[in-house]
């Protein structure tokens, strides 16, 4: 570590990190887990889901865009977080068109998983039930509204990692949904299956076509261990 | 067709410059010719600026004064915020509706006339009222609409109608804001000083941001003076959106020259050259005024080139409108909003005096703030500093509507309590008055001896008074049902936190609601207090808090007293299924 | 010592969570021996004519009957518990939710291409379609949710048993799954 590395501690835990990351790229280098939806470590972040919350001093800020500061103290595992984060997770259940047991995405989507990992075992927030468009139009990809949860990795991945721009938001408020750059369908876009943007999707909105239910119950990356334990891992090892 | 449109198209385009910064300026204009945007006029704009259609279509499908549904020759916008619905809004409003043979959210079959309700227009004092193609339209009746709708089918100009007038309504004037003040004064002080002393004077004034947040002026100035970067800019706040608002209307209406003055003094004192005043597209009708007494500034060198013979001193102004979306009036989402996107606002920090427009340094001040700079500049720091009370200098303009005798706007020296104001304005009967508009609180009459003031009870402007026969709840309702609207939805928690909220809260109006939807009504407004990303939703569960804070009682009274009650009206969930099988509850006695 | 009551019921739903329930192998051999089954369909009784101290419920409410039903299980059970998907969300056959009530039954029994003199069914023996497939606890009171798509017979049996100890619900992580 430079000499003008920033010290500072999450929960207790004294944490070093480079004076340009924010609190979340710290904590993932030191083996600390915070809870993100939104995130992607090879995206800008985009501050969409609030999951990455953390008190700052005593202020709630998202981890994933506040920097690293000298000294600060930083709150993440308590049970005040937790219980608002689960908050969270139970509207974006209640606000999409969630059906779990029918979804290729069970067992690896990260909404679901964050909802385990937080212990929610069901959402009893009124449900809004919304009417919105399935598009299948593309020869190798499907979007399922249904599952959105307008995290804009999508959008954002196609900028950033594609060089293209397939994807943006469309409307505002509960309202506002996921739209692709055609006056049709996504099947008149330049996606390609292999654009990160396709597969970069953390739950069952964004799919590649013919590729679902592949990996048996059991045996897919949240059936046995929680999200964020790779993470935790590194902690434990180093 | 086709190629009429590309052209039409390619011009506007073309007259912005091709800068894409700019579409929000295109969009407009666009949208004026047109009547609406179509995915084809998206398109063709898409192409014309070199950018992508899916990134034309975010920014205009966010606006709600954009339509990308073709409509009317003539639109017409009725306020039905929580103020006019006071002042019988809702029976101008079946007046329409009946004179039109159309529902709101409809346009007349021959497409002459579309209705539209809205919300805020600034105009709460003059209640109730609307925008038709822009035209301000106040003191509506519902005998008025009959003759009104016979002008527009007339094709008369809609500006001779006795119902479009805009009263500025200053109802005191005080010595900072609506006192005399002679042109390019404070400049001329300013350009004698350097920049830092200015900043001090405004110090020495201890000026904070009458926008709401209270930040300390001269400390925002100094911040982005020194910030680097490759221009700065001065952004003036002429957004008032927040319900019950319309003290910077006055301003823009009394002494726009006043606000240039200051964002000049203010661009000196940060190194700007360029100032943009956003201002909010409900006040369009102002437009034509202000660039009046712009091109008037122009011309005396108050503004361009050297101003006032300080060499290299240049400092222009341009007038950015929006197209309705209370969030721009946030800082950052209006800065987004400036540079043509969707007005979705910024994670901070960088804050925008780090990173502001176009990236750059930009320090973004209300229209009052700057009012306040200018009369500083004039009068002095010290003098400022000797109203108001302790940690609030100078003078307030509050924005009064609702139930009271003499609605309008009042500058008052800070530290005023509640009750002297409720007296000074005809509503010592109040029941409740709600401070600093739907984002504020409401306050109950144990409350009235608190004061106007950033240490005590801040307000950006709104002052609300409802009446002793009013059903409080039905307002927080409104309230509740805006922040819903105005949810840009970038984040969850305000997204659908919101939504939520306005569930819950209908059940328990309904009398369908248990002791657990109030406490959960407590929980979830506290999550989407402390999740949301912005201020919008850091306040939108504030009028159902500080109700249930305030007027326990009026909850208790609605919900059932018991530990649960289903979700739903069993009633009601039955009744799509009896009439399609022609079946009927009561005859068969199925009770549910 | 009288064991304790339980009775399960079932609503909207395939039928899966009970399989599921008999799915505890030889240990429902262990579950005869700690608790008496009242009304359930596993033994085919009808009606509650005594309380019951545990009532295990499967699937979402999508009409009159489920909600009666339902109701009578709040009202004989000292502790509701709500298992498998259609329970807890309405599960699968929520996937209506989206379409108003009347058009799903034009398109079913009216306007589907394979219809010929169609009617929507009016049978008064029928029960009314609710606009839309509820969750339980958007109808009573439930104590406890378990969720899965069945519910998984081990959680099942842990669930219950620990219910009928009384101790604390803790499931692990390998348990509370949504599928
Ligand atoms: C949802 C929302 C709406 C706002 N609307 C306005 C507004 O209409 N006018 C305004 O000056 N400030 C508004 N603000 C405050 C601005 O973000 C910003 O603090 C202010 O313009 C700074 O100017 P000041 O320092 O002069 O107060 C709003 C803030 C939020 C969160
Ligand atoms: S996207 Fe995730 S949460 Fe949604 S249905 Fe699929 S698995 Fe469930
Ligand atoms: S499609 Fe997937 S990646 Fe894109 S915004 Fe929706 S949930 Fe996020
Ligand atoms: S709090 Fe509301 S308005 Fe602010 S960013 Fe989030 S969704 Fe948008
Ligand atoms: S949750 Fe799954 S297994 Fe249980 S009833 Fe519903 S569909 Fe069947
Ligand atoms: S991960 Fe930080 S806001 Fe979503
Ligand atoms: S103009 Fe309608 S309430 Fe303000």
């Amino acid at each position: 570590m430079s000499k003008d590395a920033v010290t500072f501690t999450i929960d207790g835990v004294e944490v070093k990190a480079k004076p340009d990351q924010t609190i979340m790229e710290a904590a993932d280098a030191a083996g600390i887990y915070i809870p993100r939806l939104c995130y992607h470590k090879d995206l800008l972040p985009g501050g969409h889901c609030r999951v990455c919350t953390v008190r700052v001093n005593g202020r709630p800020a998202n981890a994933c865009t506040f920097p690293v500061n000298s000294g600060i103290v930083v709150e993440n595992d308590t049970e005040e977080l937790k219980a608002l984060r689960r908050d969270i997770i139970e509207m974006l259940f209640v606000e999409g068109n969630h059906y779990c047991p029918s979804c290729e995405a069970s067992g690896k989507c990260e909404l679901q998983a964050m909802a385990y990992r937080l212990e929610l075992l069901t959402p009893q927030m009124p449900y809004a039930w919304p009417k919105r468009e399935l598009d299948a139009t593309h020869p190798d990809v499907y979007l399922d509204r249904d599952r959105c949860i307008l995290c804009g990795r999508c959008v954002r991945a196609s900028v950033q990692l594609d060089g293209k721009r397939v994807f943006g938001f469309e409307n505002r408020g509960a309202q506002k949904r996921i739209a692709v750059d055609s006056a049709t369908g996504m099947g008149d876009t330049d996606l390609s299956a292999k654009d990160r943007a396709a597969s970069i999707c953390p739950t069952g909105c964004l799919t590649i076509k013919r590729q679902g239910y592949l990996t048996p119950v059991g045996k897919r990356p949240y059936d046995k261990v929680p999200i964020g334990s790779d993470i935790e891992k590194k902690q434990a090892a180093g | 067709m086709a190629e009429d449109m590309r052209s039409l198209v390619n011009q506007t385009v073309e007259r912005f410059g091709k800068d894409r910064h700019r579409l929000m300026d295109i969009a407009r204009a666009l949208h004026a010719r047109l009547g609406y945007l179509s995915e084809e006029t998206i398109g063709h704009t898409a192409q014309a600026l070199g950018i992508h259609r899916v990134e034309v279509r975010d920014m205009v499908s966010f606006y709600s004064f954009f339509s990308r549904k073709k409509q009317g020759k003539t639109v017409i916008h009725l306020c039905n915020a929580v103020v006019e619905r006071m002042k019988g809004a809702d029976a101008v409003g079946r007046a329409f509706e009946r004179e039109l043979g159309i529902h709101f959210g409809e346009t007349t079959p021959d497409d002459a006339i579309t209705l539209h309700h809205t919300a805020c227009i600034g105009l709460s004092d003059q209640a109730p009222s609307a925008l038709i193609n822009g035209i301000p339209f106040t003191n509506l009746k519902p005998e008025d609409v009959p003759g009104i709708v016979k002008a527009i089918r007339e094709g008369e100009d809609m500006l001779n109608m006795p119902q479009a007038e805009v009263d500025s309504n200053v109802r005191r004037p005080g010595e900072v804001i609506f006192a005399p003040m002679e042109r390019g004064a404070a400049i001329r002080k300013a350009i004698n000083m350097t920049p830092e002393s200015v900043i001090n004077e405004i110090n020495k004034g201890r000026l904070r941001g009458r926008g709401g947040a209270g930040f300390p002026t001269a400390m925002k100035w100094d911040f982005c003076r020194k910030a680097k970067g490759n221009a700065h800019y001065l952004v003036c706040n002429a957004d008032e959106g927040e319900p019950g608002t319309f003290k910077d209307r006055a301003i823009l209406q009394e002494c726009p020259d006043l606000v240039f003055e200051g964002m000049t003094v203010a661009g000196y004192a940060i190194g700007a050259r360029e100032g943009i005043m956003y201002l909010r597209g409900e006040y369009e009708y102002l437009l034509p005024s202000l660039e009046r007494v712009l091109a008037k500034r122009r011309h005396l060198g108050l503004l361009g080139e050297n101003i006032c013979g300080c060499e290299g001193f240049s400092f222009n102004i341009r007038i950015q409108m929006g197209a309705g979306a209370y969030v721009c009036g946030e800082e950052s989402a209006l800065l987004e909003s400036a540079e043509g996107k969707r007005g979705a606002p910024r994670d901070r920090p960088p804050f925008p005096v780090q990173k502001g427009y176009k990236g750059e340094p930009t320090s973004v001040n209300n229209v009052e703030t700057l009012c306040c700079a200018a009369r500083i500049l004039d009068r002095g720091g010290e003098w400022f500093a000797s109203m108001g009370s302790r940690d609030s200098t100078g003078t307030k303009l509050l924005s009064v509507s609702g139930d009271c005798e003499h609605p309008g706007v009042y500058e008052l020296p800070y530290g005023i309590t509640v009750k002297k104001l409720i007296d000074m304005v005809g509503a010592s009967d109040a029941q409740a008055v709600q401070v600093g508009g739907p984002s504020g609180r409401c306050l109950a009459p144990k409350d009235f001896g608190r004061s106007i003031s950033f240490e005590d009870v801040p307000t950006g402007g709104s002052v609300i008074i409802i009446g002793p026969e009013r059903d409080l709840l039905e307002c927080v309702r409104q309230f509740t049902e805006f922040f819903v609207e105005e949810s840009c939805g970038w984040c969850v928690p305000c997204r659908s936190g919101t939504t939520i909220l306005l569930k819950t809260l209908e059940k328990v109006m309904e009398g369908r609601g248990s002791r657990s939807d109030l406490a959960n009504l407590e929980k979830l407004g506290k999550t989407v207090k402390t999740m949301s990303r912005c201020g919008l939703g850091q306040t939108a569960a504030n009028p159902i808090l500080t109700t249930i804070n305030g007027f326990p009682d009026l909850y208790e009274a609605r919900i059932k007293h018991e530990e649960y009650t289903p979700a739903f009206d069993f009633k009601k969930a039955l009744e799509v299924g009896c009439e399609a099988a022609g079946r009927n509850l009561e005859l068969e006695g199925i009770h549910v | 010592m009288t064991k304790p009551l339980v009775a399960t019921g079932h609503f909207t739903g395939c039928f899966g969570c009970h399989m599921s329930l008999l799915d505890i192998d030889e240990r429902i051999l262990d579950l005869v021996q700690l608790v008496e089954f009242d009304k359930s369909p596993i033994n085919d009784i009808k009606t509650f004519n005594r309380p019951v101290d545990i009532g295990i419920i499967e699937g979402g409410v999508s009409n009159s009957e489920n909600v009666e039903f339902l109701r009578e299980f709040r009202k004989y059970c000292k502790i509701l518990v709500a298992i498998g998907s259609c329970a807890l969300t309405g599960g699968v056959p929520a996937m209506r939710n989206t379409v108003p009530l009347k058009e799903c039954l034009q398109e079913a029994y009216l306007d589907g291409p394979t219809i010929v003199n169609g009617v929507i069914p009016n049978d008064p023996e029928l029960p009314i379609l609710l606009d839309r497939v509820y969750p339980c606890h958007e109808v009573v009171k439930i104590d406890y949710f378990l969720p899965g798509c069945p519910p998984s017979g081990d959680t099942l049996f842990n669930a219950i048993v620990a219910l009928l100890k009384g101790d604390a619900l803790a499931l692990p992580y390998e348990l509370v799954k949504y599928d």
